[in-house]
């Protein structure tokens, strides 16, 4: 409780425990890693476009007469948004959870004992991890483009925003998770029970219209359904949900997870 | 007289749960003086250390670090030392240069002034010509000889040394400490350090506290505690002050992951 009554001193009056509430360098610089890290191992960014590309290839031309013939319209159009986001996801909680790597190859350390606050830290952590992420899913976007994706490019700024909302989220959500492991043993769980559920029930891959109520019930838990139901307004023009809506659910998340995540990580003891 | 003392401990204890791993030690270290911290592992120096450095707070008791308090000003407390931990704290996938800089960024160190201390202390070191290396390539010695330097670079009154020479060969150990001694006699950094080598604290260190069981079972001189255990040496008389009994010390859970992850061939 006495962490929870510092942070909220920390975002309200600015008074931090161990530096300024937001330190721009200290930010920068950590964002910066992030994005040092990221362009260094070229095998993590191809190694990662092969999931997305394989999804659009056996899923995309594979259940695209199927869908058609079930009046649906064009699968490819209606995947590829759900393919975008879903690297994003990906991308953000591994991120995220590099945190864990950093505890356990002592790099935490050096940030925690420096005089930075450990929202600021926070913070410029996932920035950069939600960066990376957004370039991923830019990645993907033209991997799309190039297997035969087209869609409408009016609203493109939206749909980025869209991308960097998706990604910033679930960073947050990431590092809130690696704050509460000690290591990576829980990882294959993690991997399991929270990140391929949070996929496989997001209407990335079918339309929420047609699915049977019970499973609507449950896509409408899942903070990626608003996402990719955003995405996808805006690239391919189908959608179940107001877009206003989608935004807001997003903007709303985003704020939670940033309290709660900030809150646990302010908790990190070494 | 506060401000004679870099360290000032009073009534320190830290409880995890049921055990109490520092059971109420006081202990001061004087500006400029060199005071190594000796124990059997699993005493609680690192967890005394980790107090110090204001990661972990205190059950109870007092901490004046270069006359902040450890726990209620941890800002000034953090800007006023620099420390080399026991395992590495480096990123491997940036450049010696970069672990420096990203230091300095921290450490809000004004540019122009970083530019010219990284390239001071990285040829202090001898690792200017490898500066733009990924530290991934360097060695164990390379990579402590940067953590040094990189626990420079914001110009600390007191600087911690939790085992720095742990794992080396003994060129790079005497090299190491001729480094540390330099620095304290040129520029009258207060040095903190632990370590297994007894003839290390025998060499460097102008006062030692021994620690076992929590508590602080001597303070002295290299002197002063020969006399104490009627001993020729300092490791005789580490051993006659904490016995011959080997100590169990459980590993965290980090620390089996790294075993881990050392056994399935790393990163």
């Amino acid at each position: 409780m006495k962490r929870l009554a510092e942070l909220i001193a920390c975002v309200l009056i600015g008074k931090c425990e161990g530096g300024d509430k937001f330190n721009m360098n200290a930010i920068y610089i950590l964002w910066l890693r992030e994005l040092k890290r990221y362009f260094r191992s070229r095998s993590r960014m191809i190694g990662s476009l092969g999931q997305p590309l394989l999804f659009l290839i056996a899923l995309g031309f594979g259940l695209g007469p199927v869908f058609q013939r079930a009046g649906q319209g064009n699968y490819f159009q209606f995947l590829a948004p759900g393919v975008i986001s879903m690297s994003i996801l990906f991308m953000s909680i591994f991120a995220g959870i590099q945190v864990i790597w950093d505890r356990q190859f002592g790099f935490l350390k050096e940030t925690l004992v420096a005089p930075v606050s450990r929202l600021s830290i926070m913070l410029g952590k996932t920035l950069g991890g939600a960066t990376i992420a957004v370039i991923q899913g830019i990645f993907v976007f033209i991997l799309a483009l190039i297997v035969g994706f087209r869609p409408d490019l009016n609203l493109l700024p939206l749909a980025l925003l869209f991308m960097i909302m998706i990604a910033v989220f679930f960073t947050a959500v990431g590092i809130t998770i690696a704050s509460l492991l000690e290591d990576m043993n829980g990882f294959q769980v993690i991997m399991n029970f929270i990140v391929q559920p949070l996929f496989f029930l997001s209407g990335a891959l079918f339309p929420l219209n047609s699915a049977p109520a019970f499973l609507k019930i449950i896509t409408s838990f899942d903070p990626l359904t608003y996402g990719v139901d955003g995405l996808r307004a805006c690239l391919a023009k189908t959608n179940q949900y107001p877009v206003t809506l989608d935004l807001i659910i997003l903007l709303v998340l985003i704020g939670v997870i940033m309290t709660i995540g900030s809150y646990f990580f302010s908790r990190i003891e070494i | 007289m506060e401000n004679d003392y870099s360290i000032d401990v009073e009534n320190l204890v830290k409880k995890f749960d049921n055990f109490t791993a520092v059971d109420n030690i006081s202990f001061k270290v004087k500006k400029g003086e060199i005071f190594a911290f000796l124990g059997p592992n699993g005493a609680g120096k690192s967890t005394t250390i980790k107090m110090l450095t204001t990661l972990l707070s205190p059950t109870s008791g007092k901490l004046i670090i270069n006359g902040n308090d450890a726990v209620s000003q941890q800002e000034k407390t953090r800007e006023s030392f620099g420390i080399v931990f026991q395992d590495p704290s480096l990123d491997d996938e940036l450049t010696a240069y970069e672990n420096m800089q990203f230091h300095a960024v921290l450490y809000s160190i004004k540019k122009e002034l970083w530019k010219k201390r990284i390239e001071e202390l990285l040829r202090f070191v001898e690792l200017w010509e490898r500066k733009d290396h990924l530290v991934k390539t360097f060695s164990g010695g390379m990579k402590r000889r940067l953590e040094i330097a990189r626990g420079l670079l914001h110009h600390p009154k007191i600087f911690f040394l939790d085992e720095p020479t742990s794992g080396l060969d003994p060129q790079t150990r005497n090299h190491i400490w001729s480094y540390i001694r330099d620095l304290s006699k040129k520029e009258g950094i207060t040095i903190f350090f632990t370590t297994h080598y007894m003839e290390e604290a025998q060499e460097s260190a102008d006062r030692i506290a021994i620690m076992d069981h929590g508590k602080i079972v001597s303070t002295g001189t290299v002197e002063q505690l020969l006399q104490q255990t009627k001993q020729t040496s300092l490791e005789q008389a580490f051993l006659s002050l904490t016995g011959n009994a080997i100590r169990d010390e459980e590993a965290s859970g980090i620390d089996r992951l790294r075993t881990h992850r050392q056994m399935r061939g790393g990163r």
